[in-house]
């Protein structure tokens, strides 16, 4: 599967013109059209259609294009993966996932879209909201069900009601769901999104959640608020000192590389498999962040 | 093919237009209201025009009223409007 920065994932409404139109503008690593909560059951079909035709002529960049669709027990799911496929979806994301079969049947319905519709066969990825106890304690197998995953997300606010319990500050209550969560998508390779913040004004406290779960591990934030974004995105940016140290290992790889040799050492020290992965993973952020350019040059204010 | 039932999709919000659809009894008669009718009038009308024809609908009423819509708005609303008034349980793949 394809190594890509999902610092932040915002959410878009599906129904609104304006906002399905701008979502390109802000510069979200992914941008999650939504078709569930969002949409008013009367409007489920307009919200689909507005989203299948702004995937059709909107230039929407660099940033990974993910639709969150109405779960498999409803009448809008079948006809919500058909166009989304159709139109070319990067991510389809199955809400309330709570096994490996949910994914399989989401799975079986976009190969029949993809072969109805002429599209690559394998080609439309697939994403899993985790939002109830027992979808924690199914992540490993949710995570490891189909080559197609690209990620598992937690989603709060139902987990919490379902725990019987509520959001609070400071997120003692999801602990044990966010380390469930990004210990499965690591065991299978995938990525880990952590839950939206939903006091838009808070941004303090939406600061501190976002350095917690930076250091706990996960990819990036679900975001609901374009102003969220440059706030993730400073956490996430490498040191000069991370930078550096991440340039003088990939040079030595290209050195090995280039003499042939198995060894790698850097500094007298041996630079192994993970250290070299953790380079690679800080360079790419260096350059999102524009703090490096292709060449690894840095770029001075 | 013939609009019988009117049918309402879209909002009144900016960026948006919303549609109504009714019976006709004079072929295909449209009335926009939009905020750039002197620029980009013809231009919404041939997106209406085009997407009524690729439904192959020849009689119907349009009210149109538009709040800065983007072509791809103005035939997503369009298209929802008129598989509403159809009663289409299933989106038209072949037209999309």
């Amino acid at each position: 599967m394809e190594e890509r920065l999902r610092r932040t994932m915002m959410f878009v409404p599906g129904n609104n013109a304006g906002m399905v139109r701008d979502a390109g503008i802000y510069g979200a690593d992914s941008i999650m059209f939504d078709l569930e909560d969002a949409v008013s059951l009367a409007e489920k079909d307009s919200a689909r259609m507005l989203v299948y035709q702004a995937l059709q002529t909107q230039d929407y960049g660099d940033a990974e294009l993910v639709v969150r669709i109405n779960g498999n027990d409803t009448k809008y799911f079948h006809d919500d993966v058909f166009a989304m496929v159709k139109a070319g979806i990067d991510v389809i994301r199955l809400p309330k996932v709570e096994s490996a079969e949910m994914m399989q049947d989401l799975v079986k319905v976009i190969e029949e879209a993809e072969k109805k519709f002429g599209r690559e066969p394998g080609s439309t990825h697939v994403m899993a909201a985790i939002e109830s106890a027992r979808g924690v304690l199914k992540s490993l197998e949710i995570a490891e069900s189909t080559d197609r995953m690209i990620g598992l997300a937690l989603s709060a606010e139902d987990y919490t009601t379902d725990l019987k319990t509520k959001r609070y500050v400071d997120g003692v209550e999801l602990e044990f769901a966010r380390n469930m969560i990004l210990n499965a998508a690591r065991a299978a390779g995938i990525a880990a999104f952590d839950t939206v913040f939903t006091k838009v004004d808070d941004m303090d406290g939406f600061k501190k959640e976002t350095e917690h779960i930076y250091k706990l591990g996960f990819d990036g934030k679900s975001i609901i608020n374009p102003r969220q974004i440059d706030v993730v995105n400073k956490i996430y940016e490498p040191t000069r000192a991370e930078i550096e140290n991440a340039l003088d290992v990939e040079a030595a790889l290209e050195e090995a590389h280039r003499k042939n040799s198995g060894v790698i050492a850097l500094n007298g020290q041996m630079v192994d498999r993970p250290v070299a992965l953790r380079a690679q993973r800080v360079i790419r952020l260096a350059k999102a962040s524009n703090l490096i350019n292709e060449e690894g040059d840095f770029i001075e204010e | 093919m013939k609009i019988e039932k009117t049918a309402l999709a879209g909002t009144v919000e900016s960026s948006d237009i919303q549609f109504t659809l009714s019976a006709s009894d004079n072929g295909i008669q449209i009335d926009l209201d939009s905020p750039v009718k002197d620029l980009y009038g013809k231009q919404i009308i041939q997106v209406i025009e085009d997407t009524l024809k690729a439904y192959n609908i020849e009689s119907v009423k349009v009210k149109a009223i538009d709040k800065g819509a983007l072509d791809c708005v103005i035939k997503a609303r369009l298209v929802t409007a008129i598989q509403r008034s159809l009663g289409m349980d299933e989106p038209n793949w072949e037209v999309l």
